[in-house]
């Protein structure tokens, strides 16, 4: 199943659900050296099951910042963070680890894909995380590269495949463990523009399969195929608009 | 704990790969670990086999038996107070038996007297030099501790009487009678044939200093009339109960004293020695050689775990992205931290089976070259080895495990 270009005509926006990040005046602070780096100067922002939002905004706007604060890497320095309802801001590392593994599926720029694991063992590695026993593991991994067309890849090295066909792995590992929300990174920034049609399109075919997806660019048209953008300029929401 | 089962896995899968991934610096690492492993193993070896060869040695000297002499077998400064004691005479072991036999539940068994001096062993056109040659009665073979090849021990008539028959030590029968059986045949010793009438079998020597087959036995009054009569002489005493050494020794003090007509405040003028002196004299040696040789090839093992750590460094460094990666798809703290652990393990235990082959492989080739030497690795020492692998790995990884498991994700997926 090689998913194809969307036309502009099938372009229904789904209706959101409930809440599941809940961001309110959040800053972040570096210091480095003598100097303090305002990241993050106060950002709010709510966004909801079955949402398909853009984050825009030139390098040094802080998105890298407000993402890694989305993907539970990082926490605020002043602010409230609750993702469904919990918490971030008081979790411990391991509780921030296991949000990770259950909750969010991260897509990187570079794939981040182990180079001595097939694609198989690549998409199994968050449900090793989650203790999975290995029959279940293998079935989920194998059901979850069928879903992104890779079905006769499975026990491909990530070096044995094209661009395309990584990021997709990549894909799948992200959606293998059921997360709420899908975190993507400058997904289509490593690959050639056809090649990043395709992964646009399958991101299409996930949000119209009911998931929730982020997506990080600094590309118009990568936003534009998101249903909602929020822009970041020094450190603030600039504008944040359905299109 | 599932979920830590998995994990540990995992990490065991990530280890193998990254051993297959490396093979080449995987080798080089372990190989620290192999040196190591080798030199405290060899160590351990040559110790097992001192102290084997050491106890051998004392059990030629009977563990039941104690010796009456005019010295000590231990080193004495005062030597004035020794030079002078009377010399011990071989009738005096007749009048310790008549005590012993006079004693009620005595603790003692049997007295000999065995005299004794080194002689050339002749046979037409053959000889051999230095043959410890011990004159002695029918009741050595209470205290015999060997068995013998051929022939058999002298029988009263033959002791009582004194006839000239010998038995001989086992180098010296096939140094004179090579492929031969020397029961029957006729040697000279002081130019006096003596008629051989038993082999013991191969003994070996002791503590290296001298050889227990180097050695000619005959009746005691053939040994005086035809050999020495004024040798020195010693009592060997058979203890009935090993258990109660240090009662046998009190008792057989008294009765010496009474053989002697000592009277009461003087001082002993004999000795009572016995293996555990030489126990005493041998074990700080021992002790000392074990410290100091574990303590010299420890250092090579110290060396590997070096290397190991600094290869991880190098593993941990190389392999941040991976981590980061790792910690955003949900790896806690310490399933970083086991991942580096085992990987470190796993190094240190390649390198120690490799390293424990090799000194099986070369304790069986020094056995082999040299068959007179007790090398065998023992048991123990290959669990020994085993668990001191795995400490040196867990000792070597435990810092860059614990550095990888404290990197900040943001930070280590940033990293290029």
């Amino acid at each position: 199943m090689v998913p194809k270009a969307p036309s502009s005509l099938d372009r229904t926006t789904r209706p959101p659900g409930p809440l599941v990040i809940a961001i309110d005046g959040v800053t972040k602070l570096y210091v480095m050296g003598d100097e303090t780096i305002h990241a993050l100067r106060g950002v709010s922002l709510q966004i909801r099951r079955n949402e398909y939002l853009a984050i825009m905004g030139p390098s040094g706007s802080g998105k890298s910042t407000l993402m890694n604060m989305l993907g539970c890497l990082d926490t605020p320095s002043a602010g409230r963070y609750e993702f469904a309802g919990e918490n971030v801001k008081a979790m411990t590392d391991d509780e921030l680890a296991d949000i990770r593994n259950r909750e969010i599926g991260f897509v990187f720029q570079t794939f981040n894909l182990l180079p001595r694991s097939d694609a198989l063992r690549n998409v199994e590695l968050p449900l090793i995380y989650a203790g999975m026993p290995s029959g279940e593991r293998e079935s989920r991994a194998r059901r979850a590269l069928e879903d992104v067309g890779l079905g006769h890849r499975m026990h491909h090295k990530p070096a044995e495949l094209s661009g395309g066909q990584r990021q997709r792995v990549a894909i799948a590992r992200a959606l293998v463990n059921h997360p709420s929300i899908i975190l993507a990174d400058e997904p289509t920034g490593n690959l050639d523009s056809q090649t990043g049609v395709e992964i646009m399109a399958l991101f299409e075919q996930l949000y119209q399969r009911g998931n929730t997806l982020i997506v990080v660019t600094h590309e118009e048209d990568i936003a534009r195929h998101a249903r909602r953008i929020v822009r970041l300029r020094d450190g603030l929401i600039e504008s944040d608009a359905a299109i | 704990m599932k979920r830590l089962a998995h994990e540990l896995l995992e990490s065991f899968r990530i280890a193998f790969a990254q051993l297959r991934a490396h093979k080449m610096r995987s080798l080089l690492t372990a190989l620290g670990v192999i040196i190591g492993i080798v030199a405290v193993t060899m160590m351990g070896t040559a110790i097992n086999g001192m102290n084997v060869k050491f106890n051998e040695s004392l059990a030629m000297l009977g563990s039941d038996v104690l010796y009456v002499q005019k010295w000590p077998w231990s080193d004495v400064e005062d030597w004035w107070n020794y030079v002078n004691r009377p010399p011990i005479r071989p009738e005096m072991a007749a009048r310790l038996n008549r005590i012993i036999q006079d004693t009620p539940n005595s603790l003692l068994q049997v007295a000999v007297p065995v005299m004794s001096h080194p002689q050339t062993v002749k046979r037409a056109g053959k000889e051999v030099d230095g043959v410890y040659t011990a004159g002695t009665t029918s009741d050595f073979r209470y205290i015999l501790a060997t068995d013998f090849e051929a022939g058999r021990y002298f029988t009263e008539t033959e002791a009582d009487d004194g006839r000239p028959v010998c038995i001989l030590g086992n180098d010296v029968a096939h140094a004179l009678f090579p492929g031969r059986d020397a029961i029957g045949q006729t040697v000279n010793i002081k130019d006096h044939p003596f008629r051989v009438i038993g082999v013991f079998v191969h003994q070996g020597d002791f503590l290296g200093l001298f050889s227990m087959d180097n050695q000619a036995l005959v009746p005691l009054d053939a040994y005086r009339k035809y050999i020495g009569a004024n040798d020195q002489t010693e009592l060997r005493v058979k203890v009935r109960d090993k258990n109660r050494m240090t009662d046998a020794m009190g008792e057989l003090r008294g009765a010496m004293r009474r053989v002697r007509g000592q009277l009461i405040g003087t001082r002993d003028n004999f000795t009572i020695n016995q293996q555990e002196a030489f126990k005493k004299f041998l074990d700080p040696v021992e002790l000392g050689i074990s410290v100091a040789g574990l303590t010299v090839t420890s250092l090579a093992l110290f060396v590997g775990c070096i290397g190991i750590m600094n290869i991880l460094f190098v593993s941990v460094k190389e392999r941040t992205k991976e981590i980061g990666t790792r910690k955003a798809l949900g790896a806690r703290r310490r399933t970083i931290l086991l991942q580096f652990l085992i990987e470190a393990c796993s190094v240190s235990l390649l390198g120690g089976v490799m390293g424990l082959t090799l000194t099986w492989g070369l304790s069986r080739l020094i056995a082999l070259a040299v068959p007179t030497l007790p090398i065998q690795v023992p048991f123990l020492l290959v669990v020994i080895g085993f668990v001191v692998s795995i400490i040196a790995g867990v000792l070597s990884g435990i810092v860059p495990a614990w550095s990888a498991s404290r990197l900040d994700p943001v930070e280590a997926l940033r990293y290029e």
